[in-house]
């Protein structure tokens, strides 16, 4: 089973988040776009989900409320950890469980994943 | 005293009087009125009572009739001694109601009846004319008496045309200081001023041959009281007659407030009615000083003079005859003072009646028009028409003295005038004391009177007619006089009495009578039917919804439901005194008048109407200039508020967007710098996220340098180097630098190189980054297979370029066409290839730094640019004038 989807448009960040964490031992899967990122969530059904907020297409906070929103409640209720690179003012999103600034320090990364893992 | 020597220095007597009251305007119109208000001035012009009659005259009369003559000055002192009590009122009145003469004030307290104020014009006209044709005889009678040596051979006519020459010139001064404008007070400083001067050289002559006469002909006060009292004693005709002298006191007593120019110098001319409390001692003391000495030079006249010289002129013949030359030139100018002082104040009065009362009404009849849409239409005419009066009341005068050939008595000429303007007496007296005087009285009045005063006293005078029967044993004048005033006063009284009372002229009888805060005017009450045109009228003053509130408030107060009042004399002061708040009193009391009372509008309504007319225009223009003045800048600061607003949201997200771009390469950057401290890390991984580090730092190197130059462009200090340059040395050299972008993509280029060979003067280096930027975006984005570019230049007709390049490609949706050009343009694109789209945001500011520009060409099959040149580039603006949205 699927341990980490991260949606993430920028390729560079997206093979460092998910070179740490396979190094922790999670499973992580990568999807590049805010299209079809509701649809891969569905398919992989992962234990947690790192989501970008500025994606081409559909925003990560589209598809953050249309998770939240699914029919399916213990998918609806996945853990979701957001990325942002707008800086701290626009930290609150209240439907994610938690958010994290670019750039981070890869040991945040690291316990914040870890903490809502277990 | 040589004729011409007289005629000279009469001559600079005028050009004096003329210079005086020329300067009297003119310090008037500037405001400098301290002279020219003072209580002495205004008394001396009060003694216009004193005309050629009293300077001429009373020496006549007293030759004839003895003491009688006195009763002439005797009334006014009376009056005058009453003057804080009575004429203190009649002027605060007057004052009040801004009343231009006596037939004006009978009008106005007679709820304001223009045909009355007519008929009263009517007895004045009749009653003075004589009497300025009378003023006239004298002055040609005086000049006789330098033109001729004998005593007693004067004509009466006078000789050649002194009687025209001296009405042409009256004439001329009354137009040129009577009609100067048509303020609402009426005042005429200039001519006051000249007959306050005119009036100080008749006394100083007057008493000169008093004294010359008891002092030089006489042998001091007690010869000449011995010469007196053996005079009386010889004439049968000076015995005091009780009948006589009570009559004559009532009219001279009436003469000095009801005569045209003395209402005119008295009323009209009074700033205010204080100034009587000087003039209540100080115009008797006048009077006082100007008949001492009359029985004396009578009674030396008598004694010196052959029998058959005519005792009017005793005061000029006296010094005349005993050689004294200059001082009969004094009186000679005294008596002139005195003539031409009445006949212009006497002109002004007369010309001020028959133009409002005549002339501007029948006008305003015949244009069947009520009220003139333009001020100046009715002001100019006004004045017109009192022009043309004055000299029609100088032309009649001075027909009536060629053609009567002059009266031997110049005081019967005099009481003449006085016993009809006495005529207007009751009318006015009853007016102003009691409320229940009404308009038939004043008609019943003001008629019995003028009927009885032309059949026994003024047709008789002329000749026309026999004398009426007269009771024996009473004198005929004394009769006339009473027979007249106590039919005149009865008729008054008892049609008060009996006639139907108007509440129009019940108000204004009680404004006058109380003579507080005049009550502008109370209109029938009636019910409800009439509020309607009222509120239609108020409707199109205030507004709809102003006028409903207003009417339905009214409604209320008055217990009523709905919005239409009944009209109440309290609802109609309070809707006058709203209106009078938005459109001047005077119009909204004729509104008013017109809706609701079909009350007749007098020419002084109507000028103030003129007035407050012109007034609100001027105010509504002012109004209107501000209302624009303030509606630009309003507008003027709502844009700069709205370009303010829009830059600062745009300076945010600006800022957003400049952190969002940081930020990305910043965490990638962070993210592989930590992983490569990881020890056991693969030498293949570690060369691989050192790249990507190098990678990533160089793409925020790009990022802060096209930051800077978008800055350095867009604040417009760009350093350009202008040089002459090829446009197609410059194309080839954006190619081949374009064709690092994607080189593994092969483009066909079409081109025109014989019309790229055009020279022009431009930075070339900022021309090609522009060229690559475009170039390389259609290497690209440009999704066509096999993929094509064309380049195609023409020279413009102002001698600059033009560069079209397009690709063979699906180009820009038309939604983001509108976007291309702005920063950062390409955030959301899905197919942004690692650029933070700042590009074709720097091209624009290089194209507008260059003087050119670059669009997007909208339908050409690809993505199709065209950048524009000048074949020069614009003088570097100063940074400050440039405007950026």
């Amino acid at each position: 089973m699927l341990d980490i989807l991260m949606i993430e448009d920028e390729p560079n960040i997206a093979e460092a988040v998910q070179f740490i964490l396979t190094r922790e031992g999670w499973r992580v899967a990568l999807h590049g776009d805010g299209l079809g990122g509701i649809e891969a969530i569905r398919g992989a059904k992962p234990r947690l989900v790192i989501l970008d907020v500025m994606l081409p297409h559909r925003s990560g906070t589209e598809i953050l409320a249309e998770l939240r929103g699914d029919h399916d409640a213990s998918l609806a209720a996945t853990p979701v950890l957001m990325l942002t690179a707008r800086g701290q003012a626009t930290l609150a999103l209240p439907q994610a469980d938690a958010v994290l600034a670019k750039p981070f320090a890869n040991d945040d990364l690291r316990a914040m994943v870890r903490r809502m893992l277990n | 005293m040589p004729f011409e020597a007289l005629v000279a220095g009469c001559l600079a007597y005028v050009a004096l009087m003329f210079g005086v009251a020329f300067a009297a305007d003119r310090a008037a119109a500037r405001g400098h009125l301290r002279w020219l208000d003072h209580p002495a001035v205004y008394t001396l012009s009060l003694s216009v009572y004193c005309s050629a009659w009293t300077f001429y005259g009373a020496v006549g009369y007293a030759s004839r009739s003895g003491l009688e003559f006195a009763t002439i000055y005797l009334g006014p002192t009376i009056v005058f001694a009453g003057a804080w009590w009575g004429l203190r009122r009649l002027v605060r009145v007057a004052r009040m109601h801004h009343v231009t003469s006596i037939a004006d004030l009978i009008s106005a307290r007679f709820g304001k009846s223009n045909r009355l104020a007519a008929i009263v014009t009517l007895i004045a006209v009749i009653a003075a004319t004589p009497y300025v044709a009378l003023q006239l005889q004298s002055v040609s009678l005086s000049f006789e008496v330098f033109a001729t040596d004998s005593l007693t051979d004067i004509p009466m006519t006078g000789g050649g045309g002194t009687a025209l020459w001296v009405a042409g010139g009256l004439a001329l001064f009354t137009i040129l200081f009577g009609t100067r404008n048509l303020a609402a007070d009426e005042r005429h400083h200039g001519v006051v001023t000249a007959i306050a001067l005119e009036a100080v050289v008749k006394l100083l002559a007057f008493l000169a041959v008093g004294i010359f006469v008891v002092w030089g002909l006489a042998d001091g006060p007690s010869d000449m009281l011995d010469r007196i009292a053996r005079a009386a004693a010889r004439h049968q005709g000076w015995i005091l007659r009780p009948d006589r002298w009570t009559a004559l006191l009532i009219v001279s007593g009436a003469a000095i407030v009801a005569l045209p120019r003395m209402f005119q110098v008295l009323v009209v001319e009074a700033a205010d009615e204080d100034r009587l409390a000087v003039a209540g001692w100080a115009f008797p003391a006048y009077l006082f000083a100007m008949s001492l000495f009359v029985l004396p030079i009578a009674v030396m006249g008598q004694q010196l003079l052959p029998p058959d010289a005519n005792p009017d002129l005793y005061v000029l013949t006296l010094p005349a005859r005993s050689g004294q030359n200059w001082l009969a030139f004094l009186v000679f100018l005294g008596g002139f003072s005195a003539a031409t002082s009445m006949v212009v104040v006497c002109t002004i009065a007369l010309a001020t009646m028959i133009s409002n009362h005549w002339i501007v009404p029948l006008w305003l009849m015949l244009r069947r028009k009520p009220q003139p849409e333009d001020p100046e239409d009715l002001r100019g005419f006004v004045l017109n028409a009192r022009r043309l009066a004055i000299l029609a009341v100088m032309a009649v005068g001075w027909v009536y003295y060629r053609a009567t050939g002059g009266t031997t008595a110049l005081a019967a000429m005099g009481l003449v005038a006085f016993t009809g303007m006495a005529q207007v007496l009751p009318a006015m007296i009853g007016g102003l004391l009691w409320r229940g005087a009404n308009r038939q009285g004043a008609y019943a009045g003001v008629g019995c009177g003028f009927a009885i005063w032309m059949a026994m006293i003024f047709l008789p005078s002329v000749g026309v007619g026999a004398s009426p029967p007269v009771p024996a044993g009473v004198d005929p004048l004394a009769f006339a006089i009473v027979l007249s005033l106590a039919a005149n006063t009865l008729a008054f009284i008892a049609l008060s009495i009996f006639g139907m009372p108007d509440p129009v002229e019940r108000l204004q009888g009680l404004s006058f009578v109380s003579a507080v805060d005049p009550v502008r005017h109370s209109r029938v009450a009636r019910g409800a039917d009439g509020a309607e045109p009222l509120l239609v009228m108020a409707r199109r003053v205030w507004g709809a919804e102003d006028a409903l509130r207003f009417f339905r408030a009214e409604a209320a107060i008055q217990g009523k439901s709905g919005y239409l009042p009944d009209l109440t004399s309290r609802f109609l002061t309070r809707l006058e005194r709203r209106l009078a708040g938005s459109v001047g009193a005077a119009t909204a009391h004729a509104m008013i008048d017109s809706v609701a009372g079909g009350v007749e509008l007098t020419v002084s309504d109507l000028m103030q109407v003129a007035d407050e007319a012109q007034r609100a225009k001027e105010e509504t223009q002012r109004l209107e200039h501000a209302t624009t003045e303030l509606a630009r800048t309003a507008r003027q600061l709502r844009e700069a508020n709205d370009k303010l607003t829009a830059l600062s949201v745009q300076k945010d997200s600006f800022l957003g967007q400049i952190s969002h771009e940081l930020r990305t390469p910043m965490t990638s950057v962070r993210a592989f710098s930590e992983i490569l401290r990881t020890p056991d890390l693969s030498p293949a991984d570690r060369d691989r996220f050192a790249g990507i580090i190098f990678d990533e730092s160089g793409r925020l190197t790009r990022l802060l340098d096209d930051l800077l130059d978008l800055s350095v462009l867009e604040s417009g200090q760009a350093q350009l180097s202008i040089t002459p340059a090829n446009l197609h040395d410059l194309i080839e050299r954006a190619l081949s630098a374009a064709s690092a972008t994607r080189p593994e993509r092969m483009f066909r280029v079409e081109r025109e190189p014989l019309a790229e060979h055009l020279g022009i003067l431009t930075d070339a280096d900022r021309l090609l980054q522009v060229l690559i930027n475009v170039i390389s975006n259609a290497r690209k984005y440009c999704d066509a297979e096999p993929p094509a570019l064309s380049i195609h230049v023409r020279q413009t007709l102002r001698g600059g370029a033009q560069i079209d390049i397009v690709d063979n490609g699906s180009g820009i949706e038309i939604a983001r066409q509108a976007l291309i050009f702005e920063k950062f343009a390409r955030l959301n694109d899905p197919a942004r290839a690692g650029g933070a789209g700042l590009g074709l945001a720097i091209c624009k500011e290089i194209m507008a730094n260059l003087g050119g520009e670059i669009t997007y060409l909208p339908g050409q099959g690809g993505a199709a640019f065209r950048i524009v040149l000048p074949r020069r580039p614009p003088v570097p603006v100063d940074a400050g004038q440039r405007l950026r949205a």
